[in-house]
């Protein structure tokens, strides 16, 4: 096994709410207690509610934000402090994309302009060298150089999309932070975009976190996904046996009520209460209020996130081992 | 049985640009159908303009009647009464249809006066029995809270609440769960169709999720570029789907099990509606494309009981099939 390329140890990371307007300050605890490993040329999937803490890992993965605790490592070493010549040259080689491309893009710029722009700022290659790399990664992309020509308002939503991709790849990147790339896309469109990231990532060997809540499209170019809820990890393994046989109740939950054409909803699992608050988060296993398994153990002690065959990783009382998946 | 609703030959331009080129739709009393396609296909625009919701400057023209009467371009004060009485509709961005100043309990009551009659204590009641309905806990307190203190999936609901306070026969919900997860989306989706069957409504689900109208609907209309280019049962829709759009579209989904494929994309992107192509609209990107898509717009033909589509090459191979003679 090679190592990895990014290291993600523990890191917490909590924001300050108020609540009403004269209500106390709380503390929301966005991401608590993640570890992440991403070997080289792979790709981690992440998934989970809105609000689970999936962003804000990203953003502290890429160095945009620093955790409150835990630590991030990138090609072994720790990620350099903000505004450094070292930490510079570490963000060259990361990358990220949005999900809103337009929101990316300056309306006022051609958008081939917008591809060099990374190449001007770090300072890589002559004029002529940027010229020709954009043309490059306009084809790449299956955009043409009369695409590049155009302001990013005469372009489809697809089109747009992977004039953003060509820009995170300038710089030749070894790591893409992708969060919800494809979510504002048309379902025809999003094809498109998922096949070109499959063949660049196999061309460029690349290494991605990919950020979604959908979960067909997280699976097709996932190697290994984790699941969030409210800030933790609750179940991480590779990708074709967790959706085939997810293990924890949430999991489960969320595979069973991604529809499907050509199925009915019969045998699906619906929950019930309220969607999760990250202000108010529940005592021991977060999932408790809404979880069809709950025993009165859930309710006061937090599950580990532990080993339960394989390379399967589950937080929750009632998995634990061999015996439940020889049960299921 | 005479139908709930009846479209015929609807067609939207805004400024001269044609977004819808003629939409043919029926719909059965207590059915759920669904609306699916491509972003900006009409599909929005098609219900708004059902229910005179457009602004001034659309140009709207055909027919809609409402068992039997005409009520496109009927007077405002009959349309005031159709709307949100007989058809409801829970709009694409909930977040702006409720008042951010007024007490949940005041909208709630506002609607129920204009279209229930009801008056004091029974309207009360009444408020907290829909609150009730949609599931949120402690109805009779959270009355007096104000739309921010819910939870995303909770406005949802009370969205869904105030759209039965005029116990509607027809529940048109425009895109009502993508802002949700799908654990969330699920409960709100199992609501719709309690509800429904309880009350016997009518309901058209627009989303652009084929799974979400797959589970949730009897049959769905498939739109393309401002007109529906195919209409079946969903069951048959998503099992043989028949215009190449349809099959696009149910190829282009990553499967969640078995083995992993390269997703069959369509090409290209959608015609801008100021520069349609004549003939087919999906032509440029259809593989199965010949010469004569190119020269009339296909009319929707049926192709089965209860199955049409709007494409020539499908149409013709179909009736092939069946041993229907070309005539
Ligand atoms: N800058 C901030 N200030 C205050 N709270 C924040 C901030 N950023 C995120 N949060 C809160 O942290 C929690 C996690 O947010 P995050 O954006 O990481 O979730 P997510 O999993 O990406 O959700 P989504 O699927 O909706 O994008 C949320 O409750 C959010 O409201
Ligand atoms: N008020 C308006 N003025 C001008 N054009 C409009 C207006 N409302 C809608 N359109 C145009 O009409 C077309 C159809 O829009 P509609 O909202 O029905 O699409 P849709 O199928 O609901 O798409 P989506 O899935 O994105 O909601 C689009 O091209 C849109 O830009
Ligand atoms: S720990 Fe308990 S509450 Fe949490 S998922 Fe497992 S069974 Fe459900
Ligand atoms: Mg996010
Ligand atoms: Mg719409």
């Amino acid at each position: 096994m090679s190592p990895p390329l990014v290291e993600v140890s523990a890191i917490s990371r909590s924001y300050a709410m108020r609540s009403g307007m004269f209500g106390r300050a709380t503390a929301v605890h966005a991401v608590d207690g993640v570890s992440l490993a991403i070997a080289k040329g792979q790709t981690l999937g992440l998934v989970g509610e809105s609000g689970s803490g999936k962003s804000t890992t990203g953003r502290i993965v890429l160095g945009l934000e620093p955790p409150d605790r835990g630590e991030v490592r990138f090609d072994g070493k720790p990620m350099a402090m903000p505004a450094t010549a070292a930490w510079r040259a570490q963000r060259a080689r990361m990358q990220m994309i949005f999900q809103d491309p337009l929101g990316a893009l300056d309306r006022r710029l051609p958008v081939a302009t917008q591809i060099r722009e990374p190449l001007d700022i770090h300072g890589i290659g002559t004029p002529a060298d940027r010229e020709e790399r954009v043309r490059e990664l306009l084809r790449a992309v299956e955009l043409t150089p009369a695409h590049g020509a155009r302001y990013p308002g005469a372009l489809s939503g697809g089109q747009r999309q992977r004039i953003v991709l060509a820009r995170a790849l300038a710089t030749k990147p070894d790591f893409l932070v992708c969060d919800e790339p494809v979510s504002a896309l048309d379902v025809s469109i999003q094809s498109q975009v998922v096949n070109l990231l499959c063949d660049l990532q196999a061309e460029l060997s690349l290494t991605l976190l990919f950020i979604s809540h959908d979960l067909r499209v997280v699976r097709q170019i996932s190697n290994v996904v984790a699941v969030m809820y409210l800030g933790r990890i609750v179940e991480i393994g590779s990708a074709d046996d967790l959706f085939a046989r997810p293990e924890h109740p949430y999991t489960q939950a969320l595979v069973s009520a991604s529809p499907a054409p050509g199925r009915r909803s019969a045998g699906r699992i619906v929950l019930a209460g309220d969607p999760p608050n990250p202000a108010a988060r529940p005592q021991g296993c977060a999932f408790h209020p809404r979880c069809p398994r709950a025993i009165a153990r859930c309710a006061s002690e937090v599950p580990a996130l532990s080993v339960v065959g394989g390379d399967r990783q589950v937080a929750c009382h009632l998995v634990t081992g061999a015996q439940t998946r020889d049960a299921a | 049985m005479a139908p709930l609703v009846n479209i015929a030959g609807l067609s939207v331009a805004f400024s001269g640009v044609p977004v819808l080129r003629g939409v043919d739709l029926t719909l059965h009393k207590g059915e759920a159908l669904g609306l699916v396609g491509e972003s900006g296909s009409g599909k929005s625009v098609t219900w708004l303009a059902a229910l005179g919701l457009l602004p001034r400057h659309a140009q709207v023209s055909g027919k809609v009647t409402l068992e039997g009467r005409e009520i496109l371009g009927a007077p405002a004060t009959e349309l005031d009464r159709v709307r949100g009485g007989r058809i409801a509709m829970i709009f694409q961005d909930p977040a702006s249809s409720l008042n951010p100043v007024l007490t949940i309990r005041r909208q709630l009551c506002e609607a129920l006066a204009l279209h229930r009659n009801l008056q004091g204590i029974a309207l009360k009641a009444e408020a907290r029995r829909l609150l009730d309905l949609v599931g949120i806990p402690d109805a009779g307190r959270r009355l007096d809270a104000y739309p921010h203190e819910f939870s995303g999936g909770q406005v949802q609901r009370i969205m869904i609440a105030m759209a039965l306070a005029g116990n509607p026969d027809l529940l048109i919900a425009d895109e009502p769960t993508t802002a949700l997860d799908a654990t969330i989306q699920a409960q709100i989706l199992e609501l719709l169709s309690t509800v429904r069957r309880e009350l016997g409504m009518a309901l058209v689900l627009i989303s652009h999720d084929l799974g979400v109208v797959a589970e949730n609907c009897d049959r769905v209309a498939v739109m393309y570029a401002g007109r529906i280019v195919e209409e079946a049962p969903s069951n048959q829709l998503f099992a043989d789907p028949a215009h190449p759009y349809a099959q696009g579209l149910i190829g282009a989904l990553p499967p969640l099990d078995g083995p992993r494929r390269r997703l069959t994309a369509i090409p290209g992107t959608v015609p801008d509606p100021a520069k349609m192509p004549g003939g087919c609209a999906f032509a440029p990107r259809c593989a199965l494309a010949s010469e004569s898509c190119g020269l009339a717009a296909p009319s929707l033909a049926p192709i089965a009981d209860d199955r049409r589509v709007a494409c020539i090459r499908a149409e013709a191979s179909r009736r092939a099939l069946l041993g229907i003679a070309a005539e």
